[in-house]
């Protein structure tokens, strides 16, 4: 399985993750080296295994639909990297 | 150079605060220790906040009232939310972020009259084995500072061993509380999957995850897990289960009254690779167990060679779908001057997250993407359940199983840092529990030839906590 650094590129758009052009080739490398690892998934036989997400044995879990203490509007905002009075604030979305 | 606890045990101090001594007097030691760090475990040190807790539980204490952990000063991996402490899972992406509500493992600790004294090192997100990827540069071993602590809980492990706190907590993906405690000389449990919630544990790979203490004693390990385990609202995979019994698991047993009777199942391919001085302590308490009257089982799990394989598939897909959350929008790092909202996400991100969370946040995406599921991700699903199987197959000959924490000693600071896969083969022996959801612990036995600590795993079936506890109690005491 070889991954190139164009590979790597469509991944990192997927990934929303800026990497520099030196780190593409590097990235590349080292991903190629895992999955060239993980291949040997292949290898075992798993016809009929059927995949298994949740270790926990618990189905679905339900509880009361009834509102309880949350994070106030002021603790929210004050997280925020940027923010005005009412409103986490970010680059325009929509052009008019 | 041999790990010294010369702090008392979690037991020790709230039995002595109960007892009219001062919660004050043990936090003001424990806050001066976590100040003179010279390992690079602690990150931050809460005085003000610790001082004022300590003195509200003077005043419960004096009201009348008998708390179990009264006074016991611990501190707390960064990936672990507690109010008003700045939380950072030792990445430049959550510079600067103060949490707005507490974890539940630890507000049950601090309502059980714990003090948090101090944030914990570790690698960033979570992700390595050997504590070199925070943000805030490597811990060193406190046995030797020139060798690794282990990872990922690298600062909890450290911490644990030279006697800064009796207990810290970490959290365990893929061993990242059994490895440094093994590496360190500490004891590192990780509970049944779903026995503490993980309500305020900042997420990596949510199907293994499991928050645990890093402690000196066994009996300071159940004491801690008996009370921040349990149902919790905030966590739907928490188990609707209480735990108290854990408490009692190892109260005034000998060895040979913990161990007399259980058949111990081996696997064989456990002795293969070990470093000699590994293989020698195996022996060793092999060798104590038949003694102390346990039974030895030859066992097999026969798809644990593929479990570093699924897990890298399965822990890295489910942190790049959890990391997303990270995108410089609500809270942590935002790039200067984004134009575009698609520039602030993927800027804030490449800027904000170290190379091995971008390494393992790629491979992730990759394993994910469209035309590889099948290969990779479903089928590391399945291997999962065959791992699962070989478990309850040779929990259906034995009690417990017991191995090697790692194949080697704590390695030299440096030394696996280029090579990605070799460091992710350091977890070999820790990363098949998760995997399988049970629950483990890494006993301190003794150490190799130069001096260094070894540790010994034993794993239980889920829900064998309490049996696990009692049978490491008896194991460390014949390592003495």
């Amino acid at each position: 399985m070889s991954i190139t650094a164009d590979n790597v590129r469509h991944l990192a758009k997927l990934a929303n993750l800026a990497l520099p052009e030196d780190e593409l080739v590097r990235m590349a490398g080292e991903l190629e080296a895992i999955v060239g690892y993980v291949q040997q998934l292949q290898d075992v036989d798993t016809t009929g295994v059927e995949a298994i997400a949740n270790v926990s044995g618990l189905a679905t879990v339900v509880r009361p639909d009834v509102a309880g203490e949350m994070l106030t509007q002021r603790e929210i905002l004050a997280l925020a990297p940027e923010h005005n009075e009412v409103a986490i604030l970010v680059p325009k979305v929509v052009e008019r | 150079m041999s790990p010294r606890p010369p702090t008392a045990s979690a037991i020790e101090i709230a039995a002595a605060v109960n007892a009219g001594q001062s919660a004050r007097v043990a936090v003001e030691a424990a806050l001066a220790r976590a100040e003179a760090d010279t390992l690079n475990a602690i990150i931050r040190v809460h005085r003000a906040r610790a001082l004022a807790a300590a003195d509200a539980v003077d005043t419960r204490i004096k009201a009348g009232e008998s708390l179990p952990l009264a006074g016991v000063p611990i501190a707390v991996k960064d990936n672990v939310l507690v109010r008003g402490i700045e939380a950072n899972a030792c990445s430049k992406i959550l510079k600067g972020f103060v949490s707005p509500y507490t974890a539940t493992a630890v507000a049950r600790l601090e309502a059980a009259g714990a003090i948090v004294i101090a944030s914990t090192n570790m690698d960033e997100f979570a992700m390595g084995s050997s504590n070199e990827t925070s943000v805030f540069g490597p811990v060193k071993n406190p046995v030797d500072p020139t060798r690794i602590p282990g990872g990922s809980s690298g600062g909890s492990a450290a911490a644990v061993a030279a006697g800064i706190v009796p207990v810290a907590l970490g959290s365990d993906t893929g061993g990242s509380i059994r490895q440094p405690a093994g590496l360190c000389g500490a004891v590192g449990y990780k509970p049944t999957y779903g026995l503490v919630s993980r309500y305020g544990l900042i997420a990596f790979g949510s199907s293994l995850d499991q928050i645990g203490p890093i402690t000196s004693t066994v009996a300071d390990a159940a004491l801690v897990t008996s009370i921040m385990g349990g149902a919790d609202a905030h966590d739907a995979t928490c188990a609707p289960r209480t735990h108290a019994e854990l408490a009692a698991a190892t109260a005034s047993l000998s060895p040979s009254s913990a161990l007399r009777g259980l058949k111990i199942g081996i696997v064989p391919e456990h002795a293969e690779g070990l470093q000699p001085g590994v293989r020698a302590r195996l022996d060793a308490a092999k060798t104590a167990l038949i003694a102390a009257g346990a039974q030895l089982v030859e066992v097999r799990l026969p798809h644990e060679k593929a479990a570093v394989a699924v897990y890298y598939v399965l822990a890295t897909g489910e942190a790049s779908s959890n990391l997303s959350r990270f995108d410089g929008v609500r809270y942590g790092h935002r790039t200067a001057k984004p134009e575009t909202l698609g520039e602030l996400y993927a800027k804030s991100r490449g800027e904000g997250f170290g190379r091995e969370v971008r390494r393992r946040i790629m491979l992730g995406t990759y394993v994910l993407s469209t035309g590889y599921y099948d290969a990779y991700y479903k089928k590391a699903q399945q291997v999962r359940r065959l791992i699962c199987n070989d478990y309850a197959n040779a929990f259906a000959q034995c009690d417990l199983l017991l191995g090697p924490v790692s194949p080697t000693t704590a390695f030299k600071l440096g030394e696996k840092l280029s090579d990605p896969l070799q460091m992710y083969l350091s977890d070999i022996f820790t990363i098949a529990t998760n995997l399988a959801g049970v629950p483990a612990i890494s006993v301190p036995f003794g150490a190799d030839a130069t001096g260094l600590p070894v540790g010994l795993q034993l794993q239980a079936p889920q829900w064998a906590d309490a049996l696990l506890l009692r049978a490491a109690a008896g194991l460390m005491a014949l390592s003495a």
